[in-house]
């Protein structure tokens, strides 16, 4: 495979994708390398991140008092919406599949690109558009709709939806691209000797979003043109004036939007598989049933979609039905919680940056997943439904789980990436600082929507008042975390150390190649003779294999 | 563009085959589940307002459907042809067979394009619009919203459709591909066929049901 050296202080790849073939801007915009798509995915994502986390700062700051507190009400609603747009559209759904999954797919199974690298550009700039049609909206006017867009209200509002629409649209394209891409590369790019059993987990779960993300995105599409055509000109498709039947807007929505929130949970989760067997030093427990629950998740999510339409007069016997397939997604995710921690059993577990936030994520993903098992029983959503209570199970479950595998991952494969390593100390201070500060941010709300506080509502009562600021303080020091984690991601881009080509002695394909990766991947044409996660034979199985430096080689 | 139609980064051209089919076929999927958002909303309204699609159903002129339907279904034919042609390694008879479907798709948008000025001048039109006085009952805007959406939408799909068949069939007859490499024929038929085969679909639940 790789036949570097293993000489004793890591170098840095002299024919890494970064300098090569050219280093301008030119050579950058108009590449087709999926690391650089990559990479340039993760920049975009992670401003647009910025973005919708700036949102989440003033909504919380405004929500500190009872009462207007730094804005009025119309901006409110706006400042949610776009909170929910950029951190759905722009962050969550592309992050980990088109930055991680762009750069590390291909690599994973040995290609020296993703199958259609034109289009894979191509779907960079359909997200770039895409963000910048929906920035436009979101500059001239803004919707105050919520990132739902329910009808008939986002049909007569007096904010300009349409824009923001077709930038959602747009977006639903570049993922579709992605997807399309993916699956190909996954069916036709395997090297010798990757079976679809020699799959790294990472691949297998990327796999599944693809295919929601082929299935789902087109009906989404579809649904949000609709909007902007009955917006626009009022043809009656959502207009119960005019004989439409608003609640279908409600199952196209859902119908896309539920498979959605696997589209972002799933790549997180494809994350969490690689850094606990790199973390635990050892094989991932039960390698086939990971493999296996992700595409279940895959598809039951297409049928659960109704759940969230408890409350929109669906008859008690649908709402059972949607109640039932629901829960199956709490099987299909306890398998995989299950495996990962039987992973830890007897594992030598080295507790870096990575490793903390998968505990973080263990967390999140098992109480917010409880919520949502909770949820789906009707009774009791009929009691919290557009409640405090969904938005902090959906944060928990989502945007915590979506979070701690897009920083895990950030600091798992910074140094293939970057060729680079980060501060470790600085990084478990800022992974607590993370963790501590989102449980202290949603928490109070599970408290608030308990006891019947609306969610996207302007001004409460007084005696919300003081989990709000609970709430509020808690955004603060995730705020903080997260600029902390920018700042040292920012200087070790430059002043980091040279990682070398495994810093972890991780067993993962990705680790086999110097780092950064050369344009083609691997030096020559890769031969695999064992799976990805396998810890048992070291340094047997693999004979090219390179990583007899040890481990703790930098900092802290 | 290059001599050798295989890209860099795969192993064989027999790969690179499958990925272009794979990557169709899933283009494809997802071109049939845009539409499947609005057979949806079709089937739920018609179940909604059954008299008042029904009424409006029978109001439009069914033998400019059907002779649409004809149109397209002999076009499908011809580029079947075409890349019959293809993989025999005649390229010039590629390029006249798909000429021949450009011009019966045309054909097909004339028709259409005479069929809607017919409803401008009816009022057959969608929500707010609708001014026709033939059908008053409920759910007849609906029909229109949806007539309008579909069919506007595979029109759109038509030209593009066409536009893939002038520039593949054009590489075609400038002899770009032979027996032994003629994906892209092959593709641009697959795309000439779903846009056939969603009309298909289309006919029956406009004009006849």
């Amino acid at each position: 495979m790789s036949p570097s050296p293993a000489s004793e202080a890591p170098a840095m790849n002299p024919r890494s994708y970064l300098t090569e073939p050219a280093t301008g801007f030119r050579s950058w915009a108009l590449t087709r390398d999926h690391k650089r798509i990559g990479v340039m995915f993760l920049v975009a994502t992670t401003i647009a991140f910025a973005l919708g986390g700036v949102f989440a700062m003033l909504i919380r700051i405004e929500l500190l008092t009872p009462g207007p507190t730094i804005m009025d009400a119309m901006t409110y609603n706006r400042l949610f919406t776009l909170h929910g747009v950029v951190m759905i559209f722009l962050f969550m759904i592309p992050a980990i599949p088109s930055g991680f999954g762009n750069f590390l797919l291909p690599i994973m199974l040995g290609a020296k690109d993703v199958a259609f690298p034109r289009l894979n550009l191509l779907s960079f700039y359909v997200y770039l558009l895409g963000a910048t049609v929906a920035l436009y909206g979101m500059i001239h006017g803004g919707a105050d709709t919520g990132w739902t867009f329910y009808t008939p209200y986002s049909t007569t509002t007096v904010t300009k939806v349409v824009p923001i629409l077709l930038g959602a649209f747009i977006l639903g394209f570049s993922s579709i691209l992605t997807g399309l891409n993916f699956i190909v590369t996954t069916h036709t790019m395997r090297a010798k000797g990757i079976g679809w059993m020699r799959l790294p987990l990472f691949v297998w779960a990327i796999y599944a979003t693809s295919i929601i993300q082929i299935l789902a995105t087109p009906v989404l599409g579809m649904t949000l043109l609709l909007v902007a055509v009955e917006n626009a000109f009022h043809w009656g498709i959502f207009d119960p004036a005019r004989g439409g039947d608003p609640v279908l807007f409600q199952h196209f929505f859902w119908f896309y939007s539920h498979p959605a929130v696997y589209i972002m949970i799933l790549p997180a989760m494809a994350v969490i598989s690689e850094v606990v067997c790199a973390f635990a030093r050892k094989n991932i427990f039960g390698y086939k049933a990971v493999a296996y629950s992700s595409l279940g998740i895959a598809f039951v999510g297409f049928f659960t979609w109704g759940h969230h339409l408890f409350t929109s007069g669906q008859s008690a016997f649908d709402a059972g039905i949607f109640g039932v397939l629901s829960m199956f997604v709490g099987i299909f995710t306890a398998i995989k919680v299950f495996n990962w921690t039987a992973t830890l059993y007897r594992g030598s577990i080295s507790f870096k940056a990575p490793f903390a936030y998968f505990v973080g994520f263990l967390f999140f993903l098992v109480f917010g997943g409880m919520t949502g098992v909770a949820l789906a029983t009707v009774s009791l959503d009929v009691h919290w439904q557009d409640t405090y209570f969904v938005v902090a199970h959906f944060h928990f479950i989502m945007v915590g789980g979506v979070i701690m595998a897009f920083l895990a991952a950030l600091h798992y494969w910074f140094p293939k990436i970057t060729g680079r390593t980060y501060p470790e100390g600085w990084a478990l201070v800022a992974a607590t600082l993370v963790i501590l500060g989102f449980n202290f941010t949603f928490i109070p709300q599970f408290l608030l929507g308990n006891e019947g506080m609306p969610r996207r509502y302007f001004s409460y009562p007084e005696r919300f008042w003081a989990l709000n600021v609970a709430s509020t303080a808690g955004a603060s020091v995730l705020a903080f975390g997260l600029v902390l984690v920018l700042g040292y991601m920012l200087i070790s881009l430059r002043w980091g150390k040279v990682a070398g080509a495994n810093p972890w002695g991780s067993r993962g394909y990705e680790w086999e190649t110097p780092s950064p990766p050369p344009v083609e991947n691997f030096e020559g044409t890769p031969v695999f003779t064992r799976g990805p996660h396998e810890y048992d034979e070291e340094a047997v199985a693999s004979p090219a294999h390179v990583n007899a430096v040890p481990e703790p080689k930098h900092a802290s | 563009m290059q001599a050798s139609p295989l890209a860099h980064h795969f192993e064989s051209l027999e790969k690179q085959t499958h990925a272009a089919r794979l990557g169709m076929w899933l283009f494809l999927a997802t071109e049939v589940l845009l539409f499947t958002a609005l057979f949806a909303a079709y089937g739920v309204y018609r179940f909604l307002y059954p008299e008042g699609f029904a009424q409006a159903s029978r109001s439009i002129e069914t033998w400019i459907g059907f002779v649409n339907t004809l149109i397209l279904v002999t076009s499908s034919f011809t580029v079947a042809m075409g890349l019959d042609a293809a993989t025999r390694g005649n390229g010039r008879r590629t390029a006249l067979l798909f000429a021949v479907s450009v011009l019966l798709a045309l054909a097909f948008l004339g028709l259409k394009a005479v069929e809607y000025s017919h409803h401008f001048q009816e009022g057959q039109l969608p929500g707010r619009f609708y001014t026709f006085e033939g059908v008053q009952a409920p759910g007849a805007s609906l029909f229109f919203a949806l007539y309008f959406l579909i069919t506007g939408l595979h029109a759109i799909h038509v030209i593009i459709g066409m536009t893939v068949l002038i520039v593949i069939g054009t590489r075609a007859g400038l002899g770009a591909y032979s027996a032994e490499y003629h994906v892209p024929v092959e593709l641009a038929g697959l795309y000439w066929h779903l846009v056939d085969l969603i009309w298909i679909f289309v006919f029956p639940l406009i004009y006849l049901i």
